[in-house]
């Protein structure tokens, strides 16, 4: 992985943008009208919204795994858009390979092997704290240590981008914490810009530097939210009173959203 | 964890069919000699294992035949399942001009094409002919559903991941289709041994063949109740074998990762 690049040092220069992207889908479904956002460089932004209002698939659209139906999506930095780790909801393992098979998928299907592959896997089993279980199956790990390998395995190429949608959703409070200060720890080292999907208004608030609101669908922004707080944020953020005064501007705003409707 | 109570029920999970199935052996003997059943009516289990000890040399070469014939015939269905399994599942064309057809051999009940296949062929390759088609069905369905059943996320990471399509089905769709295959081999394996069964049968009518099946037919033929009891027990036994070693490939190639294999104190 990169050295440490202080959050510090971050530009905001552009890296993709949303340009009227609308998508609908075969059955009539328009998931997304008139999309308009930006994402930038070594940022960690919070798509933040109601269920069903489209942030997953902007995701996907942003990952390339499906196409804008109008609107286009530019990217100011385009090796970014071919550099890109993807977490899903749920771990998303093989469940018929080991941990290091699963962390090095996605180096087999780019051709990397060898030595320099070996020392990713052990870099991004390391960065998730998991490389005593490089030899264990998923069957074989808590739902938490799963996500951690799902991390892992986004990681080991080393992208410019990282995208994850609600992938705490399913844990407990407890490892949910744990992970997302594991996840603010790896954004501070890695410097990678991270895009992350979420219904919870006190995650994302206390992950990211800049939220984008959905409204309900068709999604389209609705408020945008910055997020200025000392790094590293340690567990104390949560406490602070700075942390509660924007959870609760975060939420009447999504109550005002909701509410519009 | 519990030592005793797995180990007990382990104990009671081998012994109560034993003792089942010996107190049916048992009861049949009794009634045998209680009612003085003539051996030509019910032979008595002795009788049964006398048989097969003196015709023994017989037996073992018609054994053999079946064992062949059912070994052979799984062997090719399951080549030929897979391949036009992963034929279908990669082509939208191929699944619709290939698929009726073997639906149609799978419909068609076969002891009704076997005689007709007794016509073209000889005795010994229609029997074979026969066992293929029944065991190839249920590894031909099972594969595509596994080669098609792909966890839609997983597959979205090969694409994002820029694999192709050989790199997919290699590392994705076979390895997800593995339990569904395995699943549909033991299937397979008791199909195909009572494919090769009914075809003897249709064979033996006809008067020419040497497996099992064929015995059965040409004792009945001569009224020797206790060899096509015998020859009865073999084809059981066989089918019990088969079964047996399908179920241990499965564990063997699954017991690491699939959930199906994890025991309950695990
Ligand atoms: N492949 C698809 N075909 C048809 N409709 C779809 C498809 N994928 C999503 N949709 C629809 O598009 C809308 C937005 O879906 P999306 O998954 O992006 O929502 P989301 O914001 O991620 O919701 P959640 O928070 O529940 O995950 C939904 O109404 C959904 O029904
Ligand atoms: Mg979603």
């Amino acid at each position: 992985m990169p050295a440490a690049a202080p959050s510090l040092s971050r530009q905001n220069s552009p890296l993709a943008a949303f340009h009227d992207v609308g998508k609908r889908f075969p059955n009539g479904v328009t998931a997304l009208e008139d999309l308009n956002l930006t994402i930038r460089a070594g940022e960690f932004l919070s798509l933040l919204g109601p269920s069903g209002c489209g942030k997953s698939t902007a995701l996907r659209l942003l990952a390339g795994l499906t196409s804008p139906s109008s609107g286009n999506i530019e990217w100011n930095d385009r090796s970014a858009a071919r550099e890109i780790g993807f977490v899903f909801q749920e771990p998303t393992l093989m469940p018929w390979a080991s941990v290091e098979n699963n962390v090095r998928l996605p180096l087999r299907l780019k051709g990397m092997s060898g030595r320099a592959a070996d020392l990713r896997i052990d870099e991004a089993l390391a960065l998730v704290g998991l490389s005593e279980f490089r030899n264990a199956y998923p069957r074989e790990l808590s739902g938490g240590m799963r996500m951690r390998v799902s991390i892992a395995r986004a990681l080991v190429t080393q992208p410019k981008l990282l995208l994850m949608d609600e992938p705490f959703a399913s844990l407990d409070e407890i490892s949910r914490f744990r992970l997302n200060d594991d996840l603010r720890m790896l954004w501070n080292r890695l410097g990678c810009t991270i895009v992350f999907v979420t219904h919870s208004v006190f995650e994302s608030v206390y992950l990211s530097s800049r939220i984008l609101m959905f409204t309900p669908r068709p999604g389209k922004i609705a408020a945008e939210f910055e997020i200025v707080a000392p790094e590293p944020r340690e567990g104390n953020f949560r406490t602070s009173p700075e942390y509660g005064a924007k959870c609760r501007e975060v939420s009447a705003a999504l109550a005002s959203v909701m509410g519009e409707r | 964890m519990e030592k005793n109570a797995p180990a007990e029920s382990r104990l009671a999970y081998f012994i109560l069919p034993l003792l089942a199935l010996a107190a049916a052996i048992g009861l049949w003997q009794l009634a045998v000699s209680a009612f003085a059943l003539p051996h030509y009516v019910l032979p008595s289990p002795k009788l049964v294992l006398d048989t097969l000890i003196a015709d023994r040399a017989l037996l073992a070469n018609s054994l053999l035949v079946t064992l062949k014939t059912t070994a052979l015939a799984l062997i090719i269905a399951t080549i030929a399942g897979v391949l036009l399994a992963i034929l279908l599942a990669s082509s939208r064309f191929a699944e619709y001009t290939l698929f009726p057809f073997a639906v149609i051999l799978q419909v068609t009940p076969l002891i009704a094409i076997a005689p007709i296949l007794l016509i073209y062929l000889e005795p010994n390759t229609a029997v074979l002919v026969c066992a293929c088609i029944v065991a190839f069905f249920p590894v031909l369905s099972n594969t595509v559903l596994g080669l098609t059943s792909i966890d839609r996320n997983l597959s979205d990471l090969f694409t994002l991941y820029g694999a192709n399509s050989l790199k997919t089905l290699l590392w994705l769709r076979i390895p997800s289709a593995l339990p569904y295959f395995l699943g549909g081999l033991r299937i397979a394996g008791g199909l195909a041994l009572i494919g090769a069964v009914a075809a003897e049968i249709a064979a033996g009518v006809a008067g020419r063949g040497s497996g099992l099946a064929y015995r059965i037919v040409e004792s009945s033929y001569r009224l020797n109740v206790p060899r096509m009891f015998a020859a009865l027990l073999l084809i059981s036994l066989a089918g019990i074998a088969i079964f047996a070693l399908l179920n241990v490939l499965q564990y063997l190639v699954l017991r690491r990762w699939h959930e199906s294999t994890l025991r309950a104190d695990q």
